[in-house]
């Protein structure tokens, strides 16, 4: 494997507070060195990196890649290629496939197809359910020993209590968190956005805030009672990010996350009955966007996760009622991140990072997120002053439910290295 | 002068202006006429073809526009859902381009989910008309409600309204609420707290939790169908205790401090929203509401395909001339 040496970047690093102009020096797949007027070694590819920002790699802890079940809509092979040019380096793919990847087998599967990809690395979430039913546990032990680093029934919420209990008690045995997407399905009854001023004008069917801060609570109570490790999905609601504020306070091993439309959009993005502002939880209303935000900036909620959800173009060129929940993310989120939160004066450089990067790696415990000497070399090379359009048309996902079409973006992929190999490079104009 | 015209569609009244709600009013009026001849037809739309689209089970709404339709001449086409290709699971972009392939001029659509008739708009180019979109809007039978009040009242500007019972799920509601805002009047709503919309005071309506304090407050009530489903899904106990407490009764209008005008959309449920006496009694201007539909469904028809509303008089008197 050829040496890379990054010179003059900004390099930034949150797991060792660094944020300066400097070098990286890649041997082997891993990170050699960081210093001042590092020499290439023999034969080394040496990238200018000027004027560019060098950070660990972005990793995503929430994504749906839809293999198997649904690869007219994504592959694994697609979402690893569009986490790459999104600047990820990792990606955490949810089990609601088809069929549920919810044993050891299904779990080697999603492994291969990953590895196949040579793209960004793909880490298997584990059903906490069988089948995602809620019934029953799936083997923990065995999909562990194939590679998960979560469980999650994502997409459901795990509707017990009890069960929600037992999941963050065995889980515990693995050193593995419990992923849950937290809603009341009874309270959000069919809804399709946001309950609140937009859905009575529209005549859609509402989903409370209440409906995901019941679950939040709940989770977060289990975890206190269990001491397993919770991590709460795509948190929507200022209610939930209070609620999270106080049982950090309190101690409880609770992590959770955002996603970038949940901190750039609210609910009037659905007007017009758009669907490609249809998912769940709901796009909310400006406080709520307001305290994600801030939830960001304090580390109640720990990272960014994109919930990249791609669907086939017809799926969502219906009715509102009828669309499915979901748009992509891979390829907007860094963009959004510096747009909204660094532009917007919210989060610094390295604060964005620390929330794509470090942060998620540290608490789903996966390599990367670092810079340090030693560390896998999955990094990011990205201009953080360029701004682009967004146009579907270009993205290397299968699917371009997004609605962020036409939307002014800032920060701009240069390279994606994952163990020490370019999985990305954006073309030269 | 600005030339008035109502666009393309007739998908709510949120989206016009009060001057293009007067105008479909000022259009019915000739109209009215119409149904009033011996022989009850126009040559206003002769040639065109309009489809009356209905993926949910209608009776009034569906032969009121079939009625318009039909005494302007034009060539109509009803397609239900139940046994078409809706139920071998086609599209509503499928359904819609294959009419577009039949070179339809118009379509009348009604349809469960909200959004849908813009959604169908977008895809075609033929005029489409609203004929009711989910919990969204009814824009035919908001426009015939404010005809009614303006026949028997004279105005509706400045009059205070009250749309009472379910008006979560009710799109007769929602353009109600729009038109009669855009057109001056002042709007409340009244039911029960389980069966109203979040922020719908944000739209501009006062909002009574108690129907004799609706009853106390307003000129007109607009009191709406009550889906007995609604029991089932938890919004309400039952059907007594709704008649016990949201009834309109002959008892609570009798202690009105003035006279109301009492509308209902229909189908009525007798004994749940609204007292039979009150129904069948002087206030009731149910049967003026359906027969005003016809016009004004004709006004929409006419404007829509591009009849100047200054000639929808002459139009008319096309045929008196030909016959």
């Amino acid at each position: 494997m050829r040496p890379v040496l990054l010179k003059g970047g900004r390099v930034i690093d949150p797991s060792q507070d660094h944020d300066g102009i400097a070098d990286v020096l890649i041997v082997d797949g891993r990170i050699e060195a960081l210093g001042k007027n590092l020499s290439a070694p023999d034969g080394a590819e040496v990238y200018d990196a000027t004027a560019k920002a060098v950070a660990p790699g972005l990793v995503d802890l929430h994504v749906h890649l839809r293999e198997p079940g649904h690869e007219d809509a994504e592959t694994v092979a697609t979402g690893a290629g569009a986490a790459a040019a999104g600047g990820f380096t990792a990606v955490c793919a949810m089990p609601n496939t088809d069929p549920v990847t919810d044993n050891q087998a299904a779990v080697g599967f999603i492994v291969k197809q990953g590895t196949a990809a040579r793209a960004a690395r793909v880490y298997p979430v584990g059903a906490i359910s069988l089948g995602q039913e809620g019934k029953q546990l799936a083997e923990f032990g065995g999909m562990v020993a194939a590679g998960i680093v979560a469980v999650s029934d994502d997409g459901h919420p795990v509707v017990s209590s009890h069960l929600m209990r037992t999941a963050l008690e065995y889980a515990r045995s693995f050193g593995i968190p419990v992923a849950e997407h937290c809603e009341d399905p009874f309270l959000s009854g069919g809804g399709v956005m946001h309950e609140g001023s937009v859905s009575t004008r529209l005549g859609l069917r509402g989903v409370p805030s209440a409906s995901e801060e019941i679950m939040v609570a709940r989770n977060i109570l289990l975890a206190e009672l269990t001491g397993g490790h919770v991590h709460l999905c795509h948190i929507s609601t200022r209610g939930s990010v209070e609620l999270i504020r106080q049982g950090k306070a309190r101690g409880v091993n609770v992590t959770a996350e955002a996603t970038p439309h949940h901190f750039a959009l609210t609910h009037v993005a659905c007007e017009g009955y758009d669907t490609n502002a249809k998912m769940n939880p709901p796009l909310r209303e400006l406080a709520d966007v307001e305290a994600v935000r801030e939830g960001l900036k304090d580390g109640t909620l720990d990272a960014i996760a994109t919930d990249h959800a791609p669907h086939h173009y017809e799926s969502k060129e219906r009715e509102f009622d009828d669309a499915p929940f979901g748009v992509v993310g891979l390829e907007t989120a860094l963009g959004l991140g510096v747009a909204e939160l660094v532009a917007g004066g919210y989060l610094s450089l390295p604060e964005l990072i620390a929330r794509m990067s470090t942060r998620p790696a540290d608490i789903f415990h996966l390599p990367g997120g670092t810079l340090r000497r030693g560390a896998v070399a999955d990094v990011v090379v990205f201009d953080a002053d360029r701004e682009w359009v967004v146009d579907p048309a270009r993205f290397r996902s299968k699917s371009r439910n997004t609605p962020f079409a036409g939307r002014t973006l800032r920060g701009w992929v240069e390279r994606t290295i994952v163990g020490g190999q370019t999985v990305f490079a954006a073309e030269r104009d | 002068m600005t030339v008035l015209s109502l666009g393309k569609d007739l998908l709510g009244l949120e989206y016009l202006t009060k001057e293009q709600i007067e105008l479909i009013l000022d259009t019915a009026e000739p109209f009215k006429e119409v149904s009033e001849r011996t022989i009850k037809k126009v040559p206003t739309l002769r040639g065109k073809t309009i489809v009356n689209l209905f993926f949910e089970a209608s009776t009034r709404t569906r032969i009121s526009f079939e009625f318009a339709e039909k005494r302007l001449s034009a060539d109509t086409v009803n397609v239900a859902a139940l046994g078409s290709s809706v139920q071998k699971g086609e599209s509503l972009v499928d359904t819609a381009r294959n009419l577009e392939a039949m070179r339809i001029d118009m379509v009348v659509m009604r349809h469960p989910s909200s959004g849908a008739a813009k959604f169908l708009a977008e895809r075609i180019r033929s005029n489409v008309v609203n004929g009711g979109d989910g919990m969204h809007e009814h824009p035919t039978q908001g426009l015939l409600d404010m005809l009614t009040i303006r026949d028997r009242l004279g105005k509706v500007g400045g009059l205070k309204v009250c749309i009472c019972g379910d008006i979560l799920h009710s799109r007769v509601a929602r353009s109600n609420v729009w038109g009669l805002l855009k057109v001056g009047a002042d709007v409340a709503v009244c039911g029960p707290q389980s069966l109203m919309p979040g922020g719908i005071e944000e739209l501009g309506v006062i909002v009574f939790r108690r129907i004799e304090e609706a009853i106390e407050w307003a000129d007109v009530l607009n009191v709406l169908r009550l889906q007995l489903e609604r029991m089932e899904a938890g919004y309400i106990p039952s059907i007594g205790e709704y008649y016990r407490v949201f009834g309109v009764t002959l008892e609570r209008l009798e202690r009105a401090p003035r006279e109301l005008l009492i509308l209902h959309p229909g189908p009525m449920n007798r004994g749940v929203e609204i007292d039979s006496r009150v129904a069948d009694g002087p206030h009731s201007v149910i049967l003026h509401q359906v027969t005003n539909g016809v016009a004004i469904r004709m006004a929409v028809l006419y404007l829509l395909a591009g009849g100047k509303p200054e000639l929808a008089e002459a139009a008319k008197g096309m045929q008196e001339a030909e016959t």
